[in-house]
């Protein structure tokens, strides 16, 4: 993937807006920021190139569902995440490249931590993306999906923050 | 003072367990004896290995084992172990092909476990016999409607009759489909830091769905209205109805009717109308194949079922298989997989994978409130000593006890506190070695 620096300074900065937004539980911001047609995935360990009309994957939202996940983990009987965890965000190796229309593809390394209860877990992985350009934060998110860099859920059993 | 593990009195509607079965190591290497090692166990479904050369390895009983499918197409398991010096035979979690070869000194076995080659054979004397040295199976490999089982009890009872009365539930999920079920790729992986019984328990619980799942209900009702109104249609209160069942040896079930959709055939919101037809058809069909009444459980009802000790087949809005495997007192790890038909048009199979994803699995709108929950109660535990004792009477004085009650649960404990007693006949096998004596000694109550 080529990326321009201007392009991948802009991605970078949306990206770590983004991360902001979650890390302080901003989440209806956060939804703000995606298209009305919009995909948020996370495949399974052992199928990080699966295909979601097809195979089992952790996390496979549309519009509507992304709106319910958000809605709930605002909610107190949201009980894996009431209260909330604490979660820090590091993303690097930021790559862009025009995907034509106006879109952008995006790749990008993340670090999540979260701690709650006396425990730390850790979630590596790699995002993939496409943007549009627009809107408030500069880009709007038309699919996102987070590429766990784990062989399976272990220790952390759940995923329940957004990743 | 010694303490028993159950205080099972129905003269006084009284089920208690007591919790030092959820933390001690002890029960945990009992548990180990004299059930794990003992009864069948699931290891996993023949559509994992769909084609000849398939094979995947996990743990099942604390062994490492490979499931596979031999060149001429049959369904084998080994012991995952070298027969020269012990190595892992196959280190991929799956794969395809035409050999398991060993790493440490190149032994090299065929998929039917055949010791087909090894460096500097020569070296051998003339006793050496190759043919001794193929892979070695479990004591016992059986499978049901493609559900394969292992028990490292040669003596076991055959695996239908362990079943019982499981199996006509395992056929009831089979036939939503005229071909065959087959496992989805994909796994979810993941581990709970809880004791494994408590994901027995959890897994057939009709009694916590409305408070630990108010916000997947909350989702569930807000998507069934949208999908209501936008039909000009009233919205029926959502409700569980049903029944809890004994299935005989440790086997129980919950079924009952739920407000979800289910891709075979229970048309409900938030599915696309133009699905109502092909869902009514597919009924239909069914109920002329299997009668009206079979049909409407095919179809209508939802079940819980638990097969004893370490398989839960939910068939709800979707089909989830999972297994789990005990690791130490308070962690379990955890697979679970999406049982599908085969040939599913793609509309329904789309509904299917919605279905499963938005309540089921670690990253679901309701399995990490169940991983919080059973998380809490370990915690809970740490205090047994004070408190020993958890109650699970609820229902015990209904005559036909509902999903909300705790029969279920009732059923899974009187096994375990049964085969955990070392009883040889209850465990299925009158030989063997002498099962592990233990003994519950609580604290002060
Ligand atoms: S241990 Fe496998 S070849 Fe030696
Ligand atoms: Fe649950």
């Amino acid at each position: 993937m080529s990326s321009s620096p201007d392009l991948r300074a802009a991605v970078e900065e949306f990206l770590y807006h983004e991360a902001d937004l979650l890390d302080t539980w901003r989440l209806d911001e956060w939804l703000a920021l995606f298209t009305d047609e919009c995909s948020y995935l996370i495949p399974a360990t052992d199928r990080p190139d699966g295909d979601p009309f097809r195979d089992l994957f952790l996390v496979q939202d549309d519009r509507f569902l992304l709106e319910q996940r958000v809605e709930s983990l605002m909610t107190k009987t949201a009980w894996a995440e009431s209260p909330h965890s604490t979660t820090r965000r590091l993303i690097g190796n930021v790559r862009a490249a025009d995907a034509g229309d106006g879109a952008v593809a995006v790749q990008a390394n993340f670090i999540v931590t979260r701690a709650r209860q006396s425990t730390v877990d850790t979630y590596p992985g790699r995002y993939e993306m496409l943007l549009e350009r627009g809107g408030p934060a500069g880009f709007r998110i038309r699919m996102r999906k987070a590429v766990l860099a784990l062989e399976e859920l272990r220790p952390h059993g759940r995923i329940s923050i957004i990743l | 003072m010694e303490q028993p593990f159950i205080v099972d009195d129905p003269s006084t509607d009284t089920f208690r367990i007591n919790r030092r079965a959820m933390v001690d190591p002890e029960v945990l290497a009992a548990e180990r004896a004299n059930i794990f090692d003992r009864t069948w166990l699931y290891l996993g479904h023949e559509s994992e290995v769909a084609q000849p050369g398939d094979y995947v390895s996990r743990t099942v009983g604390g062994r490492a084992l490979v499931l596979c499918r031999d060149h001429d197409g049959t369904v084998r398991v080994w012991l995952n172990t070298c027969t020269h010096r012990g190595a892992t035979v196959c280190r991929e979690t799956k794969g395809h092909g035409r050999f398991l070869t060993c790493f440490y000194h190149a032994w090299s076995f065929d998929l039917a476990g055949n010791l087909t080659t090894l460096p500097d054979a020569e070296a051998y004397g003339p006793g050496f016999d190759k043919a001794a040295l193929a892979l070695k199976a479990p004591p016992r490999v059986d499978t049901y409607r493609g559900f394969v089982f292992v028990s490292y009890n040669p003596a076991v009872i055959p695996l239908v009759d362990h079943l019982a009365g499981a199996r006509d539930y395992l056929d009831l999920v089979c036939e939503q489909s005229d071909t065959t079920m087959a496992i989805l790729p994909g796994t979810q992986e993941y581990s709970i830091e809880a004791n494994w019984k408590l994901l027995v328990e959890n897994s057939i619980d009709g009694y916590h769905a409305m408070s630990t799942h108010a916000t997947y209900m909350d989702y569930l009702i807000t998507a069934m209205r949208k999908a209501a109104e936008a039909l000009g249609e009233k919205l029926a209160p959502p409700s569980l109805d049903g029944h809890a069942h004994d299935l005989g040896n440790g086997h129980a079930v919950i079924e009952y009717t739920a407000p979800w959709a289910r891709p075979t055939a229970r048309w409900a919101g938030p599915l696309d109308p133009a699905l109502r037809e092909p869902l009514a058809a597919r009924r239909a069909e069914l109920a002329e194949r299997y009668g009206e009444e079979r049909a409407r459980r095919i179809c209508e009802t939802s079940r819980n079922l638990f097969i004893f000790p370490n398989l839960i087949v939910n068939d709800i809005m979707a089909v989830t298989v999972r297994a789990f495997e005990p690791v130490t007192p308070g962690l379990m790890h955890v697979r679970a997989w999406e049982l599908a038909p085969v040939g599913e048009p793609a509309a329904l199979h789309e509904v299917r994978l919605d279905n499963f994803l938005t309540f089921l699995g670690p990253g679901g709108l309701a399995t990490p409130d169940d991983v919080e929950a059973l998380e809490c109660c370990q915690r809970g535990f740490t205090s047994w000593r004070e408190l020993p004792w958890s109650d699970i009477s609820r229902g015990m004085a209904q005559e036909r006890p509902g999903i909300t009650d705790e029969l279920q649960m009732r059923v899974f404990w009187r096994r375990w506190n049964q085969m955990i007693g070392g009883d040889p006949a209850a465990a299925g096998g009158g030989e063997g070695e002498t099962p592990v004596r233990l003994h519950a000694v609580g604290g002060g109550r």
